[in-house]
């Protein structure tokens, strides 16, 4: 069972899976690998990054030296391909014209979706981030803890390979002995950041990132990830094989040929295929879940992009990992006589509290970083960031929870604007170049929104798709915490660069302007929250919906709340709790 | 997707966006005393049109300048431009190569007949200087600023380049300068050459990630 075209389609399916990213990789992979027959649909084109990657390109090597464009947004060389803030024909709306109230929504239309080029932070929740309301009365307890969700964690960091290190810092989770790849070493500039604010009790410390520092233990890994399954252990131990380490060179935001670090398209889609269990289906966007007479979800009608027609496909149980905004549209848009505002939606609650991180960020030049001796600095990304180290603080900061700390230093790949500003031609202005190159530095913060009633995506009453599917209209609103929390991190970014000896721009003092907008960190999480009550969430603590227990919702939809810890790999960990849940409970008939 | 400030060279930020609006508001009244004024040709390309990048351009293949969009320079201006290109960055070494043997100016050709908005703002700055960069030598020497000797055309750029005190009446040119520079930078420093020369030495495959030398730590006092 491969790639398929619509011929080929089986008259039934097991599990569709909706989305080919992060929740549908994972939720494709522990189904096919537990004998499950599994239709993935896709939007997008199908997408082969061993084939496709630009792996040693050089900016001068694109158009417009790889500049920023509406079509490619992260640059040329970005994986994404048929994505970005605006889709052609896909439009979705704004219910407000105030720019402070937008929501950018970043969709890839393309197999593996997010996952190509995403930035590979694999942070762990911790125990505080499944009760933020327990602690401050604020937003939403998850109906699980960390402890449901730790061995799913420990899982997924064997199975697509995370660099790190256990730091024992609070409510920032160790993994078991074994399950990290070693972190990479930290950049010069780091270990000068990280000596000059120690003084501030800021810790630097290894990032985690889905990235093969070496090569993934594939004698010992196969039987944690899959015990008393050996067919299974036999293929992930041979996809481990055929994934190479990390060589330090080109950017992952490219994607990666060798597969060293985490795409779906590499990591959970090949294993997914080997099994023999997996048919995908690419240009096949889901418009609607179909329900029986039972009430139960027994199949998706989609568009046939390349027909332009709609066709009908069936099957025992589904899974919605669409992104969450899209999880959130398919069900507004399947309304039936049973269910008149949209699928599972008894509660009222889909599409409402979706969530972004707070993201604010400056930059500076540090005097000393000039003139640093030459060496290699690429590397893999990012290697060191700065965990929340506030907790003890909390009543004090004027706003709740809090952020973490990515900067970037070093001697990158030139790109626009290498000349810098130096005045002047000739020898001494190269000279000025060259003395100024990998001087800079970035900080970015990213951090906790908490969800509110402000925040929601509904239908637009107007507004369709090209294939007359209504669109999303998008309301936002940033509370007091959030904007509160981009002025602080402003204000902490401008200490630390002084620490340093550097020169910041201006710090930005007021939150509403220094926070990016709704969507821009492209963190989308929520809109159909899990809960232990069915008034009051869209899902139990397995991610079935209330309503109709035969649907799964494996993307970021169900979140409850979206710490600092970037979502992706909480995504993948609750994805593979979920369907490991929905093999138990076919098993046993329940569905 | 993370983009960490320092590595986002792909991307273009709000003050360079901001000063780009500023470059075209100047170059409508590029010329505003400049005493060859009336002698100038006004640019003559094409207006920018050709194909966009597109949301699914193959991505592991070679671009060059042309191969999506018509370009826009006249031989007269391209040759001005490489002349340009070769005066901000001269080679440091025997071996290199000129900036105009590595077809900087072609990417300046490239990005001011390109489709998109954000770089033809730059199109009247940079035909009407190059335009204005031979009038001037004429002026003054008698000949396009290609031909001149390199004294001739310090004495021009010294005028413009803003390393001293830029008189009123340069102050359009000046403008120009200082777009044709950024421009002639990031065009040569993304090729190879310029990447040694800026020293860069990554792209390159290594089995190991060693870190800083003990020579960078020493530098750093973290030694």
């Amino acid at each position: 069972m491969p790639i398929i075209t619509e011929k080929d389609l089986q008259p039934i399916y097991d599990v569709i899976v909706v989305g080919s990213g992060a929740g549908g990789g994972q939720s494709a992979y522990t189904l096919t690998m537990n004998g499950v027959k599994v239709l993935m649909l896709e939007a997008g084109r199908n997408y082969d990054p061993v084939t496709e990657t630009p792996m040693f390109q050089s900016k001068a090597d694109a158009p417009l030296r790889a500049m920023s464009t509406k079509e490619k947004p992260f640059g040329f060389h970005d994986a994404t391909v048929d994505g970005g803030w605006e889709v052609p024909g896909e439009p979705y709306t704004q219910a407000s014209t105030d720019p402070k109230q937008r929501f950018d929504w970043w969709r890839a239309r393309m197999l593996g979706g997010r996952t190509n080029h995403w930035g590979r932070i694999s942070l762990r929740n911790g125990p505080y981030d499944f009760k933020p309301y327990s602690r401050d009365g604020l937003g939403f307890d998850w109906p699980i803890s960390y402890e449901d969700v730790a061995p799913y964690y420990d899982k997924v960091e064997m199975l697509v390979g995370v660099y790190g290190s256990n730091e024992g810092l609070e409510n920032t989770p160790d993994s078991p002995n074994g399950t990290l790849l070693p972190a990479p070493k930290a950049r010069a500039g780091e270990l000068y950041v990280k000596k000059h604010i120690a003084k501030f009790g800021m810790p630097v410390i290894p990032i985690h990132r889905a990235v093969l520092s070496t090569r993934q233990d594939h004698v010992n890994f196969p039987a944690r990830l899959h015990p008393n399954n050996p067919k299974a252990q036999k293929i992930i131990a041979k996809a481990m094989q055929e994934r190479a380490a990390c060589f330090w060179a080109t950017d992952c935001g490219r994607g990666c040929a060798i597969k060293a670090n985490y795409q779906s398209t590499t990591v959970h889609l090949p294993p997914a295929l080997a099994t023999g269990n997996l048919d995908i289906l690419c240009n096949a966007h889901a418009r609607e879940v179909t329900v029986g007479a039972d009430g139960k979800a027994n199949g998706v009608i989609y568009i046939d992009k390349v027909a332009g027609q709609e066709r009908a496909v069936k099957a025992r149980a589904v899974i919605l990992a669409a992104s969450s905004g899209e999880t959130a549209r398919i069900l507004l848009n399947s309304k039936s006589h049973r269910f008149p505002n949209g699928l599972a939606n008894g509660s009222g609650l889909v599409g409402k509290y979706i969530m972004d991180t707070v993201g604010a960020g400056l930059g500076g030049s540090v005097p000393a970083f000039e003139n640093l001796p030459v060496h290699n600095e690429e590397g893999a990304g990012t290697h060191v960031y700065i965990p929340w180290w506030l907790y003890k603080d909390a009543s004090k900061l004027g706003f709740a929870r809090g952020y973490h700390i990515e900067f970037g230093t070093g001697r990158r790949m030139p790109g626009l604007g290498a000349g810098g500003a130096s005045p002047g031609y000739g020898k001494s202005y190269k000279e000025e170049v060259r003395q100024k190159y990998g001087a800079g530095i970035g900080f970015a913060g990213r951090g906790e929104m908490i969800p509110n009633k402000d925040s929601f995506c509904e239908l637009d009453p107007t507004v369709k798709d090209k294939w007359g599917i209504p669109v999303l209209r998008f309301n936002w609103k940033w509370s007091d915490h959030e904007l509160k929390q981009a002025a602080h991190m402003e204000a902490t970014f401008a200490m630390v660069i002084e620490a340093i000896g550097g020169k910041a721009k201006k710090p930005e003092a007021d939150g509403s302007k220094a926070i990016e907008a709704g969507g821009r960190i492209i963190h989308e999480v929520g809109g159909a929250l899990m809960g232990a009550d069915a008034k009051k969430s869209v899902t139990n603590r397995w991610n079935q919906c209330w309503d109709v227990p035969n649907l799964v919702l494996n993307d970021g939809s169900a979140f409850c709340s979206n710490a600092d810890k970037n979502p992706t790999l909480t995504i993948m960990a609750l994805a593979w709790r979920a369907s490991d849940h929905l093999v138990e409970e076919m098993r046993k008939g329940n569905l | 997707m993370e983009n960490i400030p320092a590595d986002n060279s792909g991307q273009i930020d709000r003050r360079q966006a901001l000063k780009w609006i500023g470059a075209a508001a100047a170059a409508a009244a590029i010329f505003p005393h400049a005493s060859a004024q009336d002698k100038l040709p006004r640019p003559t390309g094409a207006a920018p049109g050709g194909q966009r990048i597109g949301t699914d351009p193959v991505l592991n293949k070679n671009y060059t300048p042309g191969d999506l969009w018509p370009l826009t320079l006249t031989p007269k201006q391209r040759k001005a431009a490489a002349s340009l290109t070769d005066l901000i960055l001269p080679p440091d070494n025997p071996g290199d190569k000129m900036p105009s043997q590595l077809g900087v100016q072609e990417f300046i050709d490239e990005w001011i007949s390109s489709p998109y908005d954000e770089t033809n703002k730059d199109r009247p700055i940079i035909t009407a200087g190059l335009d204005w960069l031979d009038a001037e030598a004429q002026r003054r020497f008698q000949k396009d600023f290609a031909d001149l000797a390199e004294p001739q055309k310090c004495a021009i750029a010294d005028d413009i380049c803003g390393k001293t005190a830029v008189k009123k009446a340069f102050k359009g040119q000046q403008n120009f300068f200082s777009r044709f520079r950024y421009l002639a930078a990031s065009g040569y420093y993304t090729t190879p050459q310029g990447w040694k020369d800026i020293g860069y030495v990554g792209n390159v495959p290594t089995v190991n990630f060693d870190g800083p030398t003990p020579e960078a730590l020493k530098h750093l006092g973290l030694a």
